[in-house]
C-alpha cells in the first residue's frame, strides 16, 4: 500500500506536473486536485506547488487562499493533514494563516533563479524526517516574492519552538529575515518553504542533485508506517 | 442628431471619391491603388485597415520574399520535416512518435519603445505560435543585442527587456534555456530582442491554421480586445525610428502572462479532445491576420460578426477591432456539435470564448458590423497576395575598404605579461563576461525536464522520461562577421549553432532563423540581406538541415545608420538519450584537453580586435561546412560512446575564452601547452571556425584519437585539466579567483 498525495492546480500553477513526478519518484501516488473543487479525494497529504496562482495579482497567494479547495484544506490541515507549500504554495499557506509570517518582494527587486544552499533546521516535521538536523542541502530557488518577514515577537517564538525549518546558507538571496527559507506549524504537519525540492529529484535534470527527494520520501514513510 | 453613415461595402461603392487615410496607415500610393483594383471600388475603412496591416513589411515580407524563396528552393532532402515554411512554425520529426516545433521571432522595435512590455509580448507571441501548431511549449530562448554596455540607454533598455522576458516566461512556466546577450554600439537605438520557443507533441496532434468545412464555427477565445497595439505591425515594425514623429508607445501591446498560461492549458485540453479543426493565434495584425489567414488557407470562405467580439473598450471602431494587437487571444475553427464542449473547457479555465462567425461555402471573407457588411474580400488577396518588391541592391562602396583593413595586421601583444593582460581584459569585456546576472532572472527548472541551460553550448530538454529522448537548441549570430561578409557571416552563424548543438551530443536536424537588418530601401542593406539569405540557404543545403520557418525584421535603423546585418540562426538537434549529453564544465582533474580542428591566424571581426583595438575590419574566419559536419559527427560519436566528459565549442574569444568558461563552471583549472606550429597569441585568441575543445579521460585517449585519425579530423593534445589556475606553459598563469572576479563582476557593475 502506498500513500496518495494530492497536488492542487490553481489557475497559474506551474510546477504541478513536476511535483506529481517527484511524488511518483519517491514511490507515492500523485493525485491531481482542482482549485474549484472542495473535494480532496481522500488524499493522505497535499502539496501546494509553485507558480503564480491567479497571476499573483493583488499579492502572491492572496486570491488562491479564497478558492474552494482551500476551504476544505484549511480545516483538514488544522486537523492534522500533512501539507507542504512550495514557493507560491508557501505564500498561499501564509495568506491562509496556516503558517505565520508573510512574503514580500525580493530586496533586490529581481526575479532570482539559483541553486541555493540551505540548512535543515528541523528534521522532525512530516516533510523533513529523512534529513538530519543541521544537514546542508542544495535546492533550486526561483521567485520574485521570496522575502520572508514577520514581527520580532513571532520570529523569536519560531526560533524558540524550533519552527524555523530551513535557513539560507552562504547567500541570503532575497532579504528574508533571519535567513529563513522555510517554517513549520507547531504540529509539524504543515511546512512551507521558498526553494523547490521537486526540482532536485533526478540526477540528470536541473542542477543534477537529488537533495529534494527526502521531502517526498519523508512523508511517504510517515504515511505508510502510520 | 446626425451621424456619419457606417462605411459599408455598399456605401463604399456609392461614394468612390471619399478620401481614405491610406498613407497614415502605412500604405504606399501604388499599394492603395492596387487595393482599389482588386476590389473594383474603393475599400471600406475596415478593408483598408486590414490591407494596411497585412500588407505591411512585418506581415507580408514584401521586401524579403523574393530572397526567402531560396530556403524552399535549396532545401536539402530531409526525412525529418513534417511541416515546413508558411505555417505558424515548422515541425520536425524527432523520433519515437514525437514531433517538435520551434521558431525564432523578433520583437525589436516594441522593445526599444517600451522594453518590459515589448520583450514580454515577444515571448507571448512566439509561444502562441507554438501552441497553434498543437504542441505543448517546453522551453524558450532569447537572443538579445543591445547598444554599448556602458551607454546610458542600455541601462534603460536591458533591465526592462530582461525583466519583461522573465516576468512573462517565468509566469508561463517555461524554462529559459539559452540565447545570447551581445553589446555593440551599432544596436544603440535599435536593440534586437529575438525570442525563440520549442514545443513538443505527438505526430498525430499537429494542427494547422486553416478554416475548412462550411458551417464550422469560428471561436475567438482568450483576452478581450482592447485598443492596445493598434498598428503595431504596420507603424512600428515596418518603419525606421524618426525623432520628428509622435511617440509610438501606444502601438506597443501590453501582456498578461497569467491569461496566456490559461490559454495554453485550455488550448491543449481542447486539442486532446480533438475539438479543433483549425487554429490561429492572434499576433501581429490581430483579427485581420487570423481571419484572413484561416479563411485563405481553408477550403471555403468565412463570415464574421464583429459585434460579437468581446471588448475591453466599448468605444472601439470596427477598424480598430480589426487592427488591435491585444495579446493572449486565439481563434479556433470548431465543428458545430463540438462547440459546446469547447466552450465548456474555456469556462473551466476561466477563459472568455465567443463564437464570432462561421466557415461558409463561398470564397469570400465577409465581416459584419451593426448589421452592415463592412468587409467583402477575397482573403487570399489580404493574406498571401500582397505586394512583392524586387528592391534594388548593391554591394556598398565601403565594403572593399572594410575588408582591406586587415585585423591580422593589428599590433599584437609583445610579451607574456601583455598577452596575460589582454586575455584578462577579454574575459572581462561585456560580450565575453558572464551573463549570470541576466540569466538568473529566468526560471531554468520549471517543468522538470531541463538537462542543459545557459551558459551551456545549447539548451537541452528531455522529451520522454522513459527513453531519455531529448532535444537541443542553440541560437547564434555574429553581426561583426556578417558586416565584414554577409554571405560568410550567415554561414558562420549557422555553423556555430550547428556546432553548439553537436558539442552537447545532439544531432542537428533543422534550422529556424531571425534575420535582423536595416532598411530595405537602402540598396546596401538590401545587398547584405540578399547575401545573408543566399549564404544561409546554401549552408543549410550543404549541412542537410532545412529551414523550417523564421522571421525577418527590417528597418532596424535610425536615420542613415543601420545595425550590423545580424542573421540569428537557431539549430534544433535531437539526442537519443539525454544521459549522454556533454556539458561545458570540466569534470575530472587529469583529463586530457584536445583541440579539434585547424587553427589559423584569423582575427577579422574577432572579440580580441574589438576589445583590445576597438577595430572592425578584414575578413571573418573561413567557412568550411564539410569540416563542421565532420566535427559534429565526431562530437556526437564521442558523446554517445563515452569518450569525452566535457566539450566546448570555440567561437568568439577563441580557445582561451572557452577554457576559462569550462574552468570557472567547474572550479577546476587547466594547464595548456602551445602546440607546435602555433604561437601563443594565435593559439589562444584566433577565432578559426570548425573547432571545439574536449576533455578526454585518459582511459579513452587512444580510442578517441584513433577515431579522429581514421576520420581525418585534426586532434591536438593541448593540455590537461588540473589545479586552480589557467596556465599557459612558458607564458602566464591566471588564478581562477582572479579570472572569476574579472569574468563575473562586469555585468553587475554595469547594470545592477
Amino acid at each position: 500500500m502506498t500513500a496518495r498525495i494530492g497536488v492542487v492546480t490553481f489557475p497559474g500553477s506551474l510546477d504541478d506536473r513536476d511535483t506529481q513526478r517527484a511524488i511518483r519518484l519517491a514511490g507515492a501516488e500523485p493525485v491531481a486536485l482542482w482549485h474549484k473543487d472542495k473535494d480532496l479525494k481522500q488524499v493522505d497529504a497535499v502539496v501546494l506547488c509553485g507558480g503564480f496562482s491567479y497571476g499573483d495579482y493583488l499579492r502572491a497567494g492572496a486570491i488562491a487562499r479564497f478558492s474552494p479547495v482551500m476551504d476544505t484544506l484549511v480545516d483538514q490541515a488544522r486537523a492534522g493533514l500533512p501539507v507542504l507549500g512550495i514557493c507560491n504554495g508557501f505564500q498561499i499557506l501564509t495568506e491562509a494563516h496556516l503558517l505565520p509570517g508573510a512574503m514580500l518582494g525580493n530586496d533586490h527587486l529581481h526575479f532570482i533563479c539559483r541553486d541555493q544552499k540551505l540548512r535543515v533546521e528541523n528534521a522532525e516535521t512530516a516533510w523533513t524526517a529523512d534529513y538530519t538536523a543541521g544537514q546542508e542541502i542544495h535546492i533550486p530557488l526561483k521567485n520574485m516574492d521570496g522575502r520572508y518577514v514577520a514581527d520580532e515577537y513571532t520570529l523569536d517564538e519560531l526560533e524558540a519552538e524550533g519552527r524555523v525549518a530551513f535557513r539560507y546558507l552562504d547567500v541570503n538571496p532575497n532579504g528574508s529575515l533571519r535567513d529563513i527559507a522555510g517554517v513549520t506549524n507547531e504540529a509539524g504537519n504543515v511546512v512551507g518553504l521558498m526553494p523547490h525540492p521537486e526540482h532536485a529529484t533526478e540526477p540528470l535534470i536541473g542542477t543534477g542533485r537529488t537533495d529534494g527527494l527526502p521531502f517526498f520520501t519523508s512523508i511517504l514513510k510517515k504515511l505508510v508506517t502510520a | 442628431m446626425s451621424r456619419t453613415p457606417l462605411d459599408t461595402v455598399e456605401h463604399a461603392a456609392a461614394t468612390p471619391d471619399v478620401e481614405l487615410p491610406w498613407a497614415e496607415l502605412g500604405l504606399k500610393k501604388d499599394e492603395y491603388e492596387r487595393v482599389v483594383e482588386i476590389l473594383g471600388r474603393r475599400p471600406t475603412g475596415a478593408e483598408l485597415a486590414m490591407y494596411s496591416v497585412m500588407w505591411s513589411e512585418h506581415c507580408s515580407y514584401k521586401s524579403s520574399k523574393v530572397h526567402l524563396r531560396q530556403f524552399g528552393e535549396k532545401a536539402p532532402e530531409s526525412d525529418a520535416m513534417l511541416v515546413g515554411i508558411g505555417e505558424n512554425a515548422g515541425v520536425v520529426d524527432v523520433g519515437q512518435g514525437y514531433a517538435v516545433t520551434f521558431k525564432v521571432e523578433s520583437h525589436n522595435h516594441p522593445s526599444y519603445v517600451e522594453p518590459y512590455q515589448g520583450a514580454a509580448t515577444g515571448v507571448g507571441g512566439i509561444v502562441r505560435d507554438i501552441i497553434a501548431m498543437g504542441a505543448r511549449p517546453v522551453a524558450v530562448v532569447d537572443p538579445l543585442r543591445f547598444g554599448a554596455a556602458d551607454h546610458p540607454d542600455t541601462k534603460r533598455v536591458l533591465p526592462g527587456v530582461v525583466a519583461g522576458i522573465g516576468g512573462y516566461g517565468n509566469c508561463l512556466g517555461l524554462p529559459n534555456i539559452g540565447g545570447e546577450v551581445v553589446f555593440d554600439a551599432c544596436y544603440q537605438g535599435n536593440p534586437l530582442v529575438n525570442a525563440g520557443a520549442i514545443g513538443v507533441m505527438r505526430h498525430e496532434d499537429i494542427h494547422l491554421a486553416k478554416a475548412s468545412g462550411a458551417g464550422n464555427k469560428v471561436i475567438l477565445y482568450g483576452a478581450r480586445t482592447g485598443g492596445d497595439g493598434i498598428g503595431g505591425a504596420s507603424i512600428l515594425a515596418s518603419e525606421t525610428f524618426d525623432d520628428a514623429k509622435p511617440s509610438k508607445r501606444p502601438a506597443v501591446q501590453v501582456g498578461d502572462p497569467f491569461q496566456e498560461k490559461l490559454l495554453i492549458e485550455c488550448t491543449l485540453e481542447a486539442f486532446a479532445e480533438k475539438l479543433v479543426v483549425g487554429i490561429q493565434d492572434l499576433g501581429a495584425a490581430g483579427l485581420s491576420c487570423a481571419t484572413s489567414e484561416l479563411a485563405s488557407n481553408g477550403s471555403g470562405g468565412m463570415r464574421v460578426t464583429l459585434d460579437d467580439v468581446p471588448l475591453r473598450d466599448s468605444t472601439l471602431s470596427p477598424e480598430e477591432i480589426l487592427m488591435s494587437e491585444s495579446q493572449e487571444r486565439m481563434c479556433a475553427v470548431v465543428e458545430p456539435e463540438k462547440v459546446d464542449r469547447f466552450l465548456e473547457i474555456c469556462e473551466k479555465w476561466d477563459v472568455i470564448a465567443t463564437v464570432i462567425g462561421e466557415v461558409t461555402d463561398g470564397d469570400r471573407l465577409e465581416i459584419y458590423w451593426h448589421g452592415g457588411k463592412i468587409v467583402d474580400v477575397d482573403p487570399r488577396t489580404v493574406a498571401h497576395e500582397g505586394p512583392v518588391y524586387e528592391r534594388p541592391y548593391a554591394r556598398p562602396e565601403w565594403q572593399d575598404a572594410l575588408q582591406a583593413d586587415d585585423a591580422n595586421k593589428l599590433p599584437r601583444p609583445q610579451s607574456a605579461e601583455e598577452l596575460r593582460a589582454q586575455v584578462l581584459k577579454l574575459v572581462a569585456s561585456p560580450n565575453q563576461a558572464s551573463k549570470k546576472w541576466i540569466t538568473q532572472q529566468y526560471d531554468h527548472f520549471v517543468q522538470g525536464n531541463t538537462v542543459l541551460a545557459m551558459p551551456e553550448d545549447s539548451g537541452m530538454i528531455r522529451v520522454d522520461e522513459e527513453t531519455g529522448l531529448g532535444v537541443a537548441l542553440a541560437t547564434d549570430g555574429n553581426g561583426r562577421y556578417a558586416k565584414l561578409d554577409p554571405y560568410a557571416g550567415a554561414q558562420l552563424a549557422l555553423a556555430e549553432a550547428y556546432r553548439n548543438v553537436a558539442t552537447t551530443g545532439a544531432k542537428p536536424l533543422a534550422v529556424s532563423d531571425c534575420l535582423n537588418f536595416g532598411s530595405p530601401e537602402d540598396p546596401a542593406v538590401m545587398w547584405q540581406f540578399a547575401e545573408a539569405v543566399r549564404g544561409l540557404a546554401d549552408g543549410c543545403l550543404q549541412l542537410g538541415t532545412p529551414v523550417t520557418g523564421g522571421n525577418v525584421s527590417l528597418y532596424n535603423q535610425t536615420g542613415e545608420a543601420a545595425i550590423h546585418p545580424t542573421p540569428v540562426v537557431a539549430v534544433l538537434g535531437v539526442i537519443d538519450d539525454v544521459a549522454r549529453r556533454t556539458p561545458v564544465a570540466f569534470q575530472e582533474e587529469g583529463q586530457l584537453l584536445y583541440l579539434l580542428g585547424d587553427t589559423r591566424e584569423e582575427f577579422g571581426g574577432s572579440a580580441w580586435s574589438q576589445v583590445v583595438h576597438d577595430h572592425l575590419g578584414g575578413l571573418p574566419p573561413k567557412v568550411d561546412l564539410e569540416r563542421e559536419r565532420l566535427l559534429a559527427e565526431i562530437l556526437i560519436s564521442a558523446s554517445r560512446d563515452g569518450m569525452i566528459d566535457s566539450a566546448h565549442d570555440l567561437s568568439d574569444g577563441g580557445l582561451v575564452q572557452a577554457v576559462v568558461e569550462s574552468a570557472l563552471l567547474s572550479g577546476k583549472g587547466a594547464r595548456l601547452v602551445v602546440p607546435d606550429g602555433l604561437d601563443a597569441f594565435t593559439f589562444l585568441l584566433s577565432e578559426s571556425a570548425g573547432r571545439a575543445i574536449v576533455a578526454v579521460p585518459r582511459s579513452e585517449e587512444v580510442r578517441f584519437t584513433d577515431m579522429c585519425g581514421a576520420r581525418g579530423l585534426p586532434a591536438t593534445r593541448v593540455g590537461v585539466v588540473d589545479g586552480d589556475t589557467v596556465e599557459v606553459q612558458g607564458e602566464f598563469a591566471l588564478p581562477l579567483a582572479e579570472l572569476r572576479e574579472a569574468h563575473e563582476a562586469t555585468i553587475p557593475a554595469l547594470l545592477a
